[in-house]
């Protein structure tokens, strides 16, 4: 039977693996932001080599798994490189290449869902590319995707368990670690589903929480 | 009288459709332009093509003595001194209205804040809207957007002013305040061109009317020549419509 007192004194171990987690989502998330935003670029330009080069990056990154990819980073990488990355290290490669992919994809849908008529009357007032990027189109788009960026957030804090595959010590391998010590295995993994799902809704509630001032602010 | 804009054997293709079918024409410095006729004609397409928002596939254009149609024209600098209304205002959403206007004279034409914030307070006034200079585009009504549309126009101090269809997303009764701005700018000397539905408007305001039909400029002449007196046969069955 279900049981939570015989895990009652891992609990605190099992803790310790959020600001691990964190780590790797906060970087990861800011990493591929920076990511997301050169693509998008690419992606937008009226070079046909660029983008190709913005469009091929995130047809890989998007139509392979994931675990594959930090897989290959992990084990595969050094073979090439000779250089042995850590867990940690791999991790934050494999995310940040991943989720700069997906938020490529967010920025310029949000930059292509704003009216054509912004870019034609900076166009008209002779505002700089770049400078119409910026300061005129980029502050609308972010409005558009910030919904789905909190997504993009929700969903790497969700996928960081697979850095357990990598011997990080996250909340998901200190759960395995507990269950394989105690040989008890159903209270550690739900005990880690409840810290996940309480991350999950608390960024949820963040995520609101911005949409509403934006709203707000006009 | 000086030419500003000088337009010759401009074409417009869109894929396989014609728009342009070589448009030739010269408007003066100070001189009131009115463009009509009927939609899908190309007058908008005309328009577009002076400030190059369209890329003509052939002929020239020439504003205040610079070509925008020559290799590697630096377009942007010349877009500094030709003011665009558009029909659905385009202003920025998320800047105030002082910031709509001061925005482009400080990050293109380089002027401080303070001169910046004094040239804007100074066209708001001229059209009617100083105390809105701290709301946002969404809290006014669609002929106020359109003044500060031309205001924020007009704070780069351009020698030309486009108009396309600069009343025709606008409640009736905001038609009036939005023309009267323009009638205002027309009596102090601006270089204008109106594209327009607004025939009573070109007639009163206008020191020429173009005639555009399927591409082709039909016919040009003064309001009295065009109205009463039109040559030919496409015109004259437009007018029936529209007067």
């Amino acid at each position: 039977m279900i049981d939570f007192t015989k895990i009652q004194d891992s609990i605190p171990y099992i803790l310790q693996g959020i600001p691990v987690l964190f780590q790797v989502v906060v970087v990861a998330a800011i990493a591929g932001m920076i990511i997301g935003i050169v693509v998008a670029a690419l992606k937008i330009t009226k070079s046909k080599l660029l983008r190709f080069v913005g469009h091929a990056y995130t047809a890989v990154f998007r139509g392979t798994p994931l675990i594959l990819q930090l897989a290959i980073i992990h084990f595969g990488l050094p073979q090439l490189t000779g250089y042995v990355t850590t867990g940690y290290q791999s991790a934050i490669i494999a995310f940040s290449l991943n989720s700069g992919a997906y938020i490529s994809e967010i920025i310029r849908a949000g930059i292509q869902a704003v009216d054509r008529g912004q870019w034609e009357a900076a166009d008209a007032l002779g505002i700089p590319y770049m400078k119409q990027l910026r300061s005129i189109i980029l502050p609308q788009a972010f409005k558009n995707i910030l919904p789905a960026i909190m997504n993009e957030l929700i969903t790497l804090t969700k996928e960081s368990a697979l850095i357990s595959t990598v011997g990080v010590l996250d909340v998901m391998r200190r759960a395995q670690v507990v269950g394989g010590e105690k040989a008890l295995y159903f209270e550690p993994l739900l005990f880690a589903g409840f810290v996940y799902f309480v991350l999950v809704m608390g960024l949820s509630l963040i995520g609101q929480q911005v949409e509403k001032a934006m709203r707000k602010s006009g | 009288m000086e030419p500003m804009i000088q337009v010759t054997d401009l074409y417009k293709q869109f894929g396989k459709l014609e728009v342009l079918k070589g448009i030739t024409t010269t408007v003066g410095r100070g001189e009131v332009v009115a463009v009509i006729g009927p939609s899908g004609s190309g007058k908008s397409t005309f328009l577009r093509c002076i400030n190059l928002l369209e890329k003509p596939t052939g002929g020239t254009v020439n504003v205040a003595g610079f070509e925008l149609t020559k290799p590697k024209a630096n377009i942007a600098k010349a877009r500094q001194n030709i003011g665009m209304v558009f029909q659905q205002f385009n202003l920025f959403p998320h800047k105030s209205v002082l910031d709509n206007l001061i925005y482009a004279p400080i990050n293109v034409l380089g002027l401080s804040k303070e001169d910046a914030v004094k040239r804007a307070e100074v066209l708001l006034e001229r059209v009617g809207l100083s105390e809105k200079r701290d709301n946002f585009p969404n809290q006014l009504s669609g002929g106020q957007k359109q003044r500060v549309a031309i205001a924020r126009a007009l704070a780069m101090e351009p020698n030309v002013m486009l108009f396309d269809e600069p009343t025709s997303a606008l409640d009736p009764e905001m038609v009036n305040e939005v023309l009267d701005v323009m009638k205002q700018l027309a009596e102090s000397g601006m270089t204008m061109v109106i594209v327009t539905h607004e025939m009573g408007f070109a007639k009163e305001v206008a020191d020429r009317v173009l005639f555009l039909d399927e591409g082709i400029l039909m016919e040009e002449g003064s309001p009295i020549e065009l109205f009463d007196h039109p040559k030919t046969d496409r015109a004259k069955k437009f007018l029936e419509k529209v007067l």
